[in-house]
């Protein structure tokens, strides 16, 4: 049997059991005893752990069980809140992302085995949640956010839960909850760090502690700065705290504050931030934005975390993974090969004759100098010498052209970029090379 | 106790990748000659004394960049009236650049 009629028989077999545990779930259901309160005695049983505490109780189950809860991003912050909300009862659970399952997801959203991969996370996040509790009602919303459809979906839900990845569909989310009054409990990571806070529930919206958004290249995705799973997984259990003592009207949330979570140094310290603005944009006494705006643009920087294709350079300033490998092969050619990518990376994989120099270490003094000896000696052999950058989809190094333009600047020497860096020498040259 | 002084020693915290332009150290204990020193003032010699690299991702037109927030003894620098601050000797003064990645 080869590898492809072994996943249809599985899918098959997947389905066939949804079906029959749906069918499991339908029939116990029919035999609950209802109490008059409107829990069952199943609920009873299963949220008795936390009924006991007085700051819940039964008034308190049955406000979670008439919630609805929505989470933005289905990632690394929004699989462990969602799991949270489900457990604990929470009635309704709307998760929305666009995106697909990738294997680069597992190490940190719980919600996805490597059955899910290809397939879009909101199902694959409903799917597993409803397995987990299924008197939760969960719809998935597999779109991507934006100014046209975030006020109709919000209007549903009680709080909102900014699991984003990006600082477009913040604002985004921040506008859209001001406008429909609702509370937004915001959280966001990246290496080992995170942050989390409450906006628009008696205290400032994000826009009155952030009016305007950071420039674009101060930004960095997880994609490019790493993510350690319990450092944004702690973070995305926190706003699933933080929701549930909304939903409860328990005191303390934290709104007008901010969590700042070290993970390296195991370390939590909250400030005290800035009040509510009365100059704000969008929550001011006077305020200029009435609707959603067009964010991406206000942002200057696309409402998800992939990467861009940048197209800085001539194409005389560029060489196809092609070119270059007919140029290693026949050895004609002298020269050097830059890898601007982080030293994790380059541990990773690595063209044998590259020298590594990470992108934020292209300007040192001392980098440069090496830059410069090593061309020397080169074109002392060879007469001539030529200066290859090369980066992992091509982008940095690109940046990295332009850097040494000016750096090298009169030194006579042509410097190009390895278009689609080290992806494309995987999939065009060697097969080896691992994808990441 | 005399009441002239040679200076204020204050901790400067670097966090959420802010630490990145600061030789990546988080935590920077420095002596400013003198007693007059407000976080405007603090800035300048920052950016003199210990920013690393590519001055223009932490300040902007004279203050920090967006994105940045200041917090004094944690906290939030606009409710103590921002740059005017008047720094005192033993305070913290922490820059963390806000995160977005999830």
């Amino acid at each position: 049997m080869d590898e492809k009629e072994l996943m249809n028989q599985i899918t098959e077999l997947r389905e066939l059991l949804r079906i029959k545990e749906a069918q499991l779930v339908a029939l116990r259901r029919e035999k609950q005893i209802l109490q008059d309160y409107g829990l069952s005695n199943g609920e009873i049983l299963r949220y008795s752990r936390q009924i006991f505490l007085p700051e819940i109780g039964i008034k308190g189950q049955i406000k979670l069980k008439n919630s609805s809860i929505l989470i933005v991003g289905a990632g690394g912050l929004g699989c462990p809140a969602a799991l949270y909300l489900a457990s604990a009862g929470a009635g309704q659970i709307g998760i929305i992302d666009y995106d697909d399952v990738e294997i680069n997801n597992l190490h940190r959203q719980l919600l996805y085995a490597e059955t899910h991969i290809g397939t879009p996370k909101a199902n694959a996040a409903a799917e597993n949640l409803n397995r987990l509790n299924s008197d939760v009602n969960v719809i998935p919303y597999k779109i991507q956010l934006d100014s046209s459809n975030a006020l109709n979906i919000i209007k549903s839900y009680d709080v909102v839960i900014d699991a984003t990845d990006n600082v477009a569909t913040r604002y985004l989310l921040n506008d859209a909850c001001v406008l429909s009054n609702k509370p937004l409990v915001s959280g966001s990571a990246l290496k080992f760090e995170g942050h989390l806070s409450v906006f628009n529930y008696n205290g400032p919206c994000y826009r009155c502690i952030f009016p305007k958004p950071p420039p674009p290249e101060t930004v960095t995705n997880c994609g490019d700065g790493g993510v350690f799973g319990p450092a944004v997984g702690t973070i995305g259990v926190l706003q699933a705290l933080e929701a549930l003592k909304i939903v409860l009207d328990l005191p303390h949330v934290l709104s007008g504050q901010l969590l700042l979570f070290d993970g390296l140094e195991t370390k939590f310290r909250k400030i005290n931030l800035r009040g509510k603005n009365r100059n704000c944009a969008i929550c001011g006494e006077h305020p200029t934005l009435y609707k959603l705006i067009d964010y991406e643009q206000f942002c200057g920087a696309k409402a998800n975390d992939k990467e861009p294709k940048l197209n800085l350079l001539k194409n005389e300033e560029r060489i196809s993974v092609e070119e270059y490998n007919t140029t290693l092969k026949l050895g004609t050619e002298a020269h050097l090969l830059i890898d601007v990518r982080s030293t994790e990376e380059f541990d990773i994989c690595h063209l044998k004759n590259s020298v590594n120099i990470p992108l934020r270490d292209i300007d040192n003094n001392e980098k440069v100098t090496l830059i410069r000896n090593r061309i020397q000696e080169i074109q002392k052999q060879h007469n001539d010498a030529n200066l290859y950058v090369i980066c992992r989809r091509g982008n940095d190094s690109q940046k990295a052209v332009k850097n040494l333009q000016e750096t090298l600047k009169g030194s006579n020497i042509e410097i190009k970029d390895v278009i689609g860096g080290i992806h494309a020498w995987s999939k065009k040259i060697d097969c080896t090379f691992p994808v990441y | 106790m005399s009441i002239e002084s040679n200076g204020i020693s204050v901790i400067i915290e670097l966090g959420g990748g802010a630490e990145l332009l600061f030789d990546k150290r988080k935590k920077h204990s420095v002596n400013l000659p003198g007693n007059d020193w407000t976080i405007q003032k603090l800035l300048f010699w920052m950016k003199d004394n210990l920013l690393k690299e590519r001055p223009e991702l932490f300040m902007q037109d004279d203050t920090v960049r967006p994105g940045i927030l200041v917090l004094v003894n944690d906290t939030d620098w606009e409710l103590l009236g921002e740059g005017n601050y008047k720094i005192n000797s033993g305070d913290t003064i922490m820059f963390i650049s806000t995160l977005h990645g999830g």
